[in-house]
């Protein structure tokens, strides 16, 4: 999972697309996945860094990713 | 043409003081041509009306001298502006309304013998890239414009907006464009675009997308000193931004610059821009002169009004390469208070 390279993120969630002019806020978790992403952490290493620290049924996070992922597909931040 | 070290007065004069709910672009071009460190001005304000806040922003506008309305003709332009600058010398003119362009446009070789130099495009350029020439100016320039058909009649219109399939956009000449869903849609909105404007009128096909400026400045040679794309963040019933955001699209730059290389553009320019959802640019209009939200590019670190100031009076100026993305401008209203004096005195006298 890759963030589009120009896409600017900030600890506090708040997410930049230069090149259109879109922003977003997310929550705090969403903003520490959009950081392992821009990190190039895989998928699994995501669920598993998430799931220990926050106590979350893996089976849950798997499907609360695949949401908040096709949000970032769906607003053009992820790299194809 | 008068010499003029950098660090002398440069007296400016500058149009469009207004600042009504569609703005006109004069305080924001004068604003940033106080910012440039590069010289000195001596700002003079042309305004049409008594009511134009620029007039009283005395820090904003040193001196400001009433010009006869557009439709009055050049002569009487000229003969104005021939007694305001024998009083102030002034060394460069901006005009920065689309109804008065064509009036300097044609005046400023004599403006020229005056002292009073203007950078602007030629009447043949400023011609073409009008609302009711614009798609032909697409087709012979390979540029991407939404199919539109000019029409002179209530006749032509259900026949011209079937070809195109609803939603359609109506245009007046001058200013207004209305999107209509429906046939009845544009026959009511056709008899009040007539009413306001006048014939004819431009149907144009509905492009959905995101609505982008683009400033630019042109040396009138090919070569574009700077562009700056924003993209509209709010926008008033009017259609104008009232906040927007610079953004950085490569294809933006690429449509702007192949655009001055086109027409060789002098002066200063809008193209406004729609976004389609699969990311083609479409140009929807052009303006030919600085928008009302060109402060902008001085904040984002192209001074496009002070650029075009060194341009007319015949500096060089080497394009900008760089600019901050992710600025943003929101505008505001205030309510400037001022004395029935210096109402009476512009009003009374034409001069404040």
């Amino acid at each position: 999972m890759k963030l589009k390279k120009n896409i600017a993120t900030s600890e506090a969630g708040f997410i930049f697309n230069p090149g259109t002019g879109d922003s977003f806020s997310v929550n705090n978790i969403g903003a520490e996945i959009l950081s392992m992403f821009k990190e190039n952490k895989s998928l699994e290493e995501v669920i598993e860094n998430i799931s220990i620290r926050y106590q979350v049924e893996k089976s849950q996070l798997e499907k609360d990713l695949e949401d908040f992922i096709s949000q970032l597909y769906g607003h053009n931040l992820l790299e194809k | 043409m008068k010499e003029k070290d950098k660090k002398q007065e440069v007296v400016i004069a500058v149009t469009a003081l207004n600042a009504i709910d569609s703005p006109g672009p004069g305080i924001p071009v004068i604003r940033a041509i106080r910012e440039c460190k590069d010289f000195k001005v001596r700002i003079i304000g042309l305004s049409y009306e008594s009511l134009e806040p620029g007039i009283y922003m005395h820090d904003m506008v040193d001196k400001t001298y009433q010009i006869p309305y557009p439709s009055a003709g050049t002569d009487v332009l000229f003969e104005r502006l021939r007694h305001i600058t024998n009083i102030e010398n002034i060394d460069v003119l901006i005009p920065n309304f689309d109804a008065e362009l064509s009036n300097f446009i044609k005046i400023s070789v004599e403006l020229k013998k005056l002292g009073i130099s203007t950078f602007l495009p030629t009447l043949e350029e400023f011609e073409a890239r009008d609302k009711v020439n614009l798609s032909r100016f697409g087709r012979k320039n390979d540029f991407p414009i939404p199919p539109d058909k000019v029409i002179f009649q209530i006749g032509e219109l259900v026949k011209a907006a079937e070809k195109f399939s609803y939603p359609i956009v109506l245009k007046g000449k001058y200013y207004d464009a209305v999107i209509c869903k429906t046939i009845e849609d544009a026959e009511k909105t056709f008899y009040k675009l007539q009413a306001k404007w006048g014939l004819p009128l431009i149907i144009q096909k509905f492009i959905s997308g995101t609505e982008i400026n683009v400033a630019l400045l042109g040396d009138g040679r090919g070569n574009t000193i700077s562009i700056i794309p924003m993209r509209k963040l709010y926008i008033t019933d009017k259609g104008k931004a009232w906040a927007g955001i610079t953004i950085e699209d490569p294809s933006l730059i690429e449509i702007a610059e192949k655009f001055v290389k086109a027409t060789k553009w002098r002066g200063g320019c809008e193209l406004e821009i729609m976004m389609s959802s699969d990311g083609k640019p479409f140009i929807m209009e052009v303006n030919p002169r600085f928008p009302a939200w060109i402060y902008l590019s001085a904040a984002a670190g192209q001074n496009q009004p002070a650029s075009l100031v060194k341009l007319a009076l015949g500096q060089k100026v080497i394009p900008f390469k760089k600019y901050e993305v992710g600025k943003v401008f929101i505008r505001y209203s205030w309510d400037l208070i001022i004395d029935i004096t210096d109402f009476q005195e512009i009003s009374g006298t034409g001069e404040l």
